[in-house]
């Protein structure tokens, strides 16, 4: 592939067993494919579109074998089946077989487990998907971020272009050919380590060294405003390709959205970050306003882009626990959780019921600290600066010194393991635990509500602010407390029941302003729906034997069978998908993380134009994301 | 929702709560035990309900036992070697790759022999994650306490090699006691355990050595170094 730096000519020598390479390694797994059965959903679809279209597709979901009819197929599934949400979608390169595989996992508002399918297109990027935008809006960043990262095209996208990496950058990272900077194999364990480890320098030891390799006529020196000029000038001339961004709209015209007629205004392109306070880390408004109301806006994100997905293909399935802590860095364990019910899956494994409990007893923690952290920023955004916050970190600090205290650490705990956690609370833990579930946490939360819920300040600067409708907010695949807050009672605990969900008697909360203010009152609903869990956890952990928290022999050379999987658990900041794909080898061949506030993040735009710019701050902020799972 | 401001006023009351609780608790704890109960543990009491600034670096909340920084390697006091008999397992299920050793062979025989020859964490590498601590069959490295690791050098000061990482069983059960009581209790079971394994072995061992002398160099060592080309 042209893209591709050329094999490093010093790489591991003549090796008795070498690694086989990855091509080779998949070719190798090939015969123990097996089909998915056939569901009464894919029969409704074959029956529709045909046998020769539409095929089982190895492991789970089907094939639609004619790339071109994916779009068709999106809309019979979404008007026809019901599946109205885009849940995940993304691709799988299979390097033996020359192709790449775009994999979507559509699902029903009213639950149950998503629906799958596949196409498959050559590598040679000949062939581009009709982009699934029109019938799911919320395909519009991972469509970007799949052509991104392996090069598929996308038709009809309305906005094409690379999304987490920059415009200089030649290649498609995802690709099992493309070898980052300081590459060293293509997975873990490296044999440099033992038995003969003399420790070396990374930029010595490797020939891949930094790695840039721009595309063809790229001239870095010139690269000063060329793309974002064109991102601006899209922004100015209202040519990006979106529906909403009122193609009416020139520069100075007297037609623009708020603008008093007669009167000649210009618009101006504001960047607002990626180093501003309001952007909870690294991530760039660009907005067009008029006055100040915005008319346009634009998201630049990739700043904090490592390539968690690349890290994960290379590290062993063991390995990747404590990645997925990196990801929402403020809710850890729930990430854990996610990973590792996905990986349990494909060994067909089930942890042990104290180690549920305890799952459940951190994962409804962790909401609770996320959202009292969520809340405190809002107010920041809002102006009230800190006083609030704080009161809610004090709280949020005696629940991560409970986890420090079990885990090991405040946020990076590494908590789960497959088939169990790592740690048992010990009595005084467990005493401590139900003191801040039973005594702090509901006055704490009262408190909050005293002091917020009532606040006309708050009222007036949230209420209708960054309103989205329930049917736009599935439509963008929003997921989480912002889309509870706008009428769709949606939470993978209840939809696609995991763990041991079911055992517990809570509600899902729902209001149906779909604005600011219920996207806080919501998290305040929430946290009290989690105590209730905690309650029960809490109580019946007892009947569980103490100690007894990993199913099997604690190992750390995990063989996963052939096949793949996609599971799910709600986070505090909505939808957690891990689609894994594995050939049956210690690693994963294929690790994608399906974030929900990169894909809540495709929302933004619609909710923020026609807001005032101060708002796009307290919207975003009401979004609740976390830039290391935005950016991954 | 009644008058405007009364939502505003009752959220003032919360703040004069909180502020007229700071100074309760000052008072609660200089009639009881000023002086003896800290201000860090306080913080950490989910009884107290005002307002704790712990000043640090003067003070610093107490640490866990379960907490975790870089980690160390254990030197056995008994016999004053390390622990580690360099198997290996905590550099293959290291995440970032940060654990380097190099096994020790015998010159005369060239077995393996259980020690390493040389042992490098690259701190700046290690992610905390405290897997290598948990896999180890041997209890020969464990995770630290320290967290103050600051410097003005890369090289020198954040790679440490075996003689720095090395610390002495007494330091682990200082800070690890709950562990070391496990350790301790498991010990004796263990050892006689291994006693018996590494008898069994020996005889094994002597029994094949004496009869294919041939092939010395069996499975372990299988692997020709393969060190980055020099
Ligand atoms: S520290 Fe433990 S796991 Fe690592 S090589 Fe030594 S004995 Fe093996
Ligand atoms: S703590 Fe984790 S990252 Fe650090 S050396 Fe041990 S295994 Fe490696």
């Amino acid at each position: 592939m042209s893209e591709t730096t050329p094999a490093p000519a010093t790489a591991t020598p003549a090796k008795p067993a070498p690694k086989a390479a990855p091509a080779a390694r998949h070719a190798e797994k090939k015969p123990a494919v097996t089909l998915a059965t056939m569901t009464p959903e894919m029969n409704a679809v074959q029956q529709h579109f045909g046998e020769v279209l539409i095929q089982p597709a190895p492991f789970e979901g089907f094939l639609v074998t004619d790339p071109a009819k994916v779009r068709d197929v999106a809309l019979f599934l979404r008007d026809q089946l019901h599946f109205e949400m885009l849940s995940n979608q993304t691709a799988v390169d299979y390097p033996a077989e020359n192709v790449i595989e775009v994999v979507y996992h559509v699902s029903h508002i009213s639950g149950g487990r998503p629906l799958c399918f596949k196409t498959r297109v050559p590598r040679d990027e000949s062939v581009a998907v009709p982009s699934v935008t029109p019938v799911y809006p919320g395909a519009e960043f991972q469509e970007r971020e799949i052509y991104d990262m392996y090069g598929v095209r996308f038709s009809e996208h309305p906005d094409l272009r690379r999304i987490l990496m920059w415009e200089g950058f030649n290649g498609w990272p995802l690709r099992k050919d493309w070898k980052e900077a300081y590459y060293e194999g293509d997975t873990k364990p490296f044999d440099s380590r033992w038995p003969g480890g003399h420790h070396k320098l990374a930029e010595e030891r490797v020939p891949w060294a930094d790695n840039v390799n721009y595309p063809p006529g790229f001239d870095p020196n010139a690269y000063v405003s060329n793309p974002d000029g064109n991102l601006y000038e899209s922004m100015l001339t209202g040519t990006n390709g979106h529906e909403l961004s009122a193609p009416e709209i020139d520069i100075g015209a007297d037609t623009v959205v708020g603008v008093e007629p007669g009167l000649k205004t210009d618009q101006i392109i504001v960047n607002m970050g990626p180093q501003h306070p309001s952007t909870h880390g690294v991530l760039r408004m660009v907005v067009r306003i008029d006055g100040e109301t915005i008319t346009d806006l634009k998201l630049v994100l990739g700043y904090l882009h490592r390539n968690h997905e690349k890290i994960g293909e290379r590290n062993t399935w063991l390995h990747n626990i404590p990645y997925t802590d990196r990801l929402d860095y403020i809710c850890g364990m729930a990430n854990e959780m996610g990973y590792v019910i996905a990986v349990e899956r494909m060994m067909g494994i089930q942890p042990t019921e104290r180690a549920e409990y305890l799952r459940v007893i951190m994962a409804e923690l962790t909401r609770i600290q996320s959202h009292f952290w969520a809340i405190g920023f809002v107010l920041n955004d809002l102006g009230a600066f800190y006083t609030p916050a704080l009161y809610f970190i004090t709280e949020r600090d005696l629940i991560i010194d409970l986890f420090e205290a079990v885990t090991g650490s405040r946020m990076m705990c590494n908590y789960m393991r497959f088939g169990g956690v790592a740690r048992d609370f010990t009595p005084e833990q467990l005493a401590r635990a139900r003191e801040l579930v039973f005594e702090r946490i509901p006055r704490a939360i009262d408190e909050l509500e005293r002091l917020l819920s009532d606040n006309e300040i708050i009222k007036a600067r949230t209420i209708g602010v960054g309103y989205m409708s329930a049917e736009r907010s599935i439509a963008y695949s929003l997921t989480g407390p912002c889309l509870r807050a706008a009428g769709v009672p949606y939470d993978i605990r209840r939809a696609d029941p995991y763990s041991i969900y079911d055992r517990f008697d809570f509600d899902i909360p729902v209001l149906y302003g779909g604005d600011v203010y219920d996207r806080y009152r919501i998290r305040v609903l929430e946290m009290r729906q989690s105590l209730r869990i905690l309650e029960q956890a809490l109580n019946q952990i007892d009947q569980t034997p103490a100690g007894d928290i990993q199913a099997g022999k604690k190992a750390y050379n995990h063989r996963v069978p052939a096949g793949q999987t996609y599971a799910r658990v709600e986070t505090p900041k909505g939808e957690l998908g891990f689609y894994l794909v594995s050939d049956g080898g210690q690693n994963p061949w294929r690790y994608h993380v399906r974030s929900s506030s990169f894909i809540n993040l495709n929302s933004m735009r619609e909710m923020t134009i026609g807001q005032k710019v101060a708002d796009a701050v307290v919207i975003l902020g009401s979004l609740d994301i976390v830039l290391g799972e935005v950016d991954r | 929702m009644g008058l405007l401001g009364t939502g505003i006023l009752k959220g003032l009351s919360v703040t004069l709560t909180h502020f007229i609780n700071t100074y309760l608790e000052d008072l609660k704890y200089l009639g009881r035990k000023a002086g003896v109960e800290p201000r860090p543990l306080r913080r950490q009491s989910p009884k107290n309900y005002g307002l704790v600034t712990v000043e640090y670096p003067k003070e610093r909340l107490p640490l866990p036992e379960n907490f975790r920084n870089i980690p160390f390697l254990v030197r056995d006091s008994k016999t004053g070697g390390d622990k580690c008999t360099s198997c290996g397992i905590c550099a293959k299920v290291c995440p970032p790759q940060c654990i380097w050793i190099v096994r020790t062979t015998d010159p005369v025989t060239k077995r393996p022999v259980p020690a390493p020859k040389e042992f490098y964490i690259d701190s700046t590498i290690c992610m905390n994650c405290g897997y290598c601590a948990e896999f180890c069959p041997f209890d020969a490295i464990k995770m630290n306490i320290e967290y103050e690791l600051a410097d003005y050098g890369r090289i020198q000061e954040m790679i440490l090699d075996k003689e720095r990482l090395t610390k002495p069983d007494t330091y682990h059960a200082a800070i690890h006691p709950t562990d070391w009581a496990r350790e301790q209790a498991e010990k004796a079971a263990e050892e006689e355990k291994k006693r018996q394994a590494e008898e069994a072995k020996a005889k094994a061992a002597a029994a094949k050595t004496a009869a294919a002398p041939a092939k010395p160099a069996a499975p372990a060592s299988q692997q020709p170094n393969a060190p980055p080309q020099a």
